[in-house]
């Protein structure tokens, strides 16, 4: 019963969150939870625990205090029933060299336990024009095409939790944008709730219905584009993230 | 909790792609075991030439205990490293947290390693058994069952170093990369793996007889000087074995939990 009621609540809700090294906390505390078909951004500057949070939640960093529970389930206790529905993507991951994109993904998806993979794989090459290098290898691959392959490895489960560090980080504009284009599919077709930590602001006001900002692991400020826009009077996120970095918060009038 | 054998399946192929991508990781595997066999076995073909084992049939008794200890080592250690190569890969080409956090449980990665360095023996150390047969007259699948026992007490003290070596990996980051390398040879003097264990100062041979190989290795001798399976030996060395293996696994898991609290998993790279 407790699990079907905690179940149809958010894909997502950490509560009370913390990591500290040596006794110097590095994130935290933070409380937020994220519902399906949501993508909230998670912003800050270089060093602001937003690869650390997204750790957590993975179940790869060990919180120093809090709750993470992923469908219901608590990390700490019970990660393997959510990690089947979730996957993730950074650039300071990366996928072996020497297997070729076809056979990557292979792998990933029999971890996975996907079903007809053939089938997938070909889908997953289609929707992200990765045929013309299906069967070369992964290391081979120029920045970009890497980019769309370590995509492609992320929906190979058609996860309904998707953490994104950085997705479009060093990728051209065209393919940047193509990126989002894909990922807002994925969003909209299979009610995926994504948490996104960029540094590119455009792509934050492109795709997050919330930002969560975070200052030196600390949460300072929770809202839509539109209202932080607002409330800090500044045009674009850009200016309100650098009133946040550099503690020019006078507009923030709640 | 379910074991998937799927699971284990995409781990072992994933290994097997690398391999076959690679004829540089194949030649190494079968490299070294070649060399060692060869050095030590034109060696002992050299003294027995030379007349310094004079005892009637003590030479060539000599020799194939020689060749034998030869063979058993290289099982040993290539045991062991085929299992923390494979676990290696993964953090050479920085793809740990992709497995980490698919639904890929420890029990079936390490399931996946150990098949990893079952398939590496067959393809490293095969060759040259039969090597050994066509150099040197020495036929390791003649001990038959002893063999078998031999090979079983090997493979979990390979096994468990594996474990214990990919646990401090995992905490401490390919800093303790040499480990793979060098921490199997710590068992070499110790183990009695070319001589008795009588031949050791009398104040370490106790510590030779904590280590399983040490039993393998007078097993091997009773059986080629004797003629006797000394099947008391081999499990007292079993017995030490499941002991040590439990503690490897208990190792790696405190381990892994230390790496998640130092936030060590996501660091790892070439």
């Amino acid at each position: 019963m407790l699990q079907t009621a905690l179940a149809s609540g958010p894909t997502l809700a950490v509560a009370g969150l913390s990591k500290s090294y040596d006794n110097r906390r590095v994130v935290g505390p933070l409380d937020f939870s994220l519902d399906a078909g949501s993508v909230t951004g998670l912003l800050g500057g270089n060093g602001a625990g937003k690869t650390t949070t997204i750790g957590m939640v993975m179940g790869l960093i060990e919180p120093t205090e809090g709750s993470i529970h992923v469908f219901g389930c608590d990390i700490a206790r019970n990660r393997y029933g959510a990690l089947g529905r979730m996957n993730f993507e950074s650039p300071y991951v990366d996928m072996p060299h020497r297997l070729t994109v076809r056979q990557n993904l292979r792998v990933f998806g029999m971890l996975y336990d996907v079903d007809d993979l053939d089938a997938k794989i070909e889908q997953l090459a289609k929707d992200l024009a990765l045929g013309d290098f299906l069967d070369r290898q992964t290391g081979r691959l120029s920045t970009g095409q890497k980019t769309r392959v370590a995509i492609a490895k992320s929906l190979i489960n058609d996860p309904q939790l998707l953490l994104l560090d950085e997705p479009t980080a060093s990728l051209d504009p065209d393919t940047a944008d193509w990126v989002r284009a894909r990922l807002e599919t994925h969003r909209r077709t299979h009610n995926c709730a994504i948490l996104l930590a960029s540094h590119n602001m455009n792509e934050v006001e492109r795709l997050c219905d919330r930002v969560l900002m975070l200052k030196d692991g600390a949460l300072v400020d929770d809202d839509s584009p539109a209202n932080l826009l607002a409330r800090y009077g500044r045009d674009t996120l850009e200016e309100v993230f650098l009133d946040i970095a550099r503690g020019r918060v006078d507009g923030a009038a709640a | 909790m379910n074991f998937s054998f799927k699971r284990v399946g995409a781990m072992v192929l994933r290994y097997a792609y690398l391999l076959r991508a690679s004829r540089t990781r194949v030649l190494d595997i079968i490299y070294w075991p070649t060399i060692q066999l060869l050095t030590w076995g034109f060696l002992q073909t050299y003294l027995v030439r030379a007349g310094a084992l004079a005892a009637p049939g003590g030479a060539a008794q000599a020799a194939g205990t020689l060749i034998g200890a030869i063979l058993l080592w290289d099982i040993l250690l290539r045991g062991q490293q085929g299992f923390c190569f494979s676990f290696i890969e993964e953090m050479w080409s920085r793809n740990l947290p992709n497995i980490l956090m698919s639904p890929l449980r420890p029990v079936e990665f390490v399931s996946a390693l150990v098949a990893m360095s079952l398939i590496r023996l067959v393809v490293g150390v095969f060759p040259v058994t039969i090597m050994a047969i066509l150099f040197f007259g020495f036929n390791l699948w003649a001990l038959g069952i002893a063999f078998a026992a031999f090979f079983v007490v090997l493979m979990f003290f390979a096994w468990s170093v594996g474990l214990l070596v990919s646990g401090i990996l995992l905490r401490f980051g390919l800093g303790a990369e040499n480990l793979v390398w060098s921490l199997m040879f710590f068992v070499q003097p110790l183990g009695a793996v070319y001589y008795p264990v009588t031949t050791l100062p009398n104040w370490l041979q106790p510590f030779s007889w904590m280590l399983p190989p040490t039993y393998v290795f007078e097993g091997l001798r009773g059986v080629l000087i004797d003629h006797v399976i000394r099947w008391d030996l081999l499990a007292q060395g079993l017995a030490i074995d499941v002991f040590l293996f439990a503690a490897a696994s208990a190792a790696f898991g405190l381990l892994l939990q230390s790496a998640r609290r130092a936030g060590t998993l996501l660091q790892t790279g070439e």
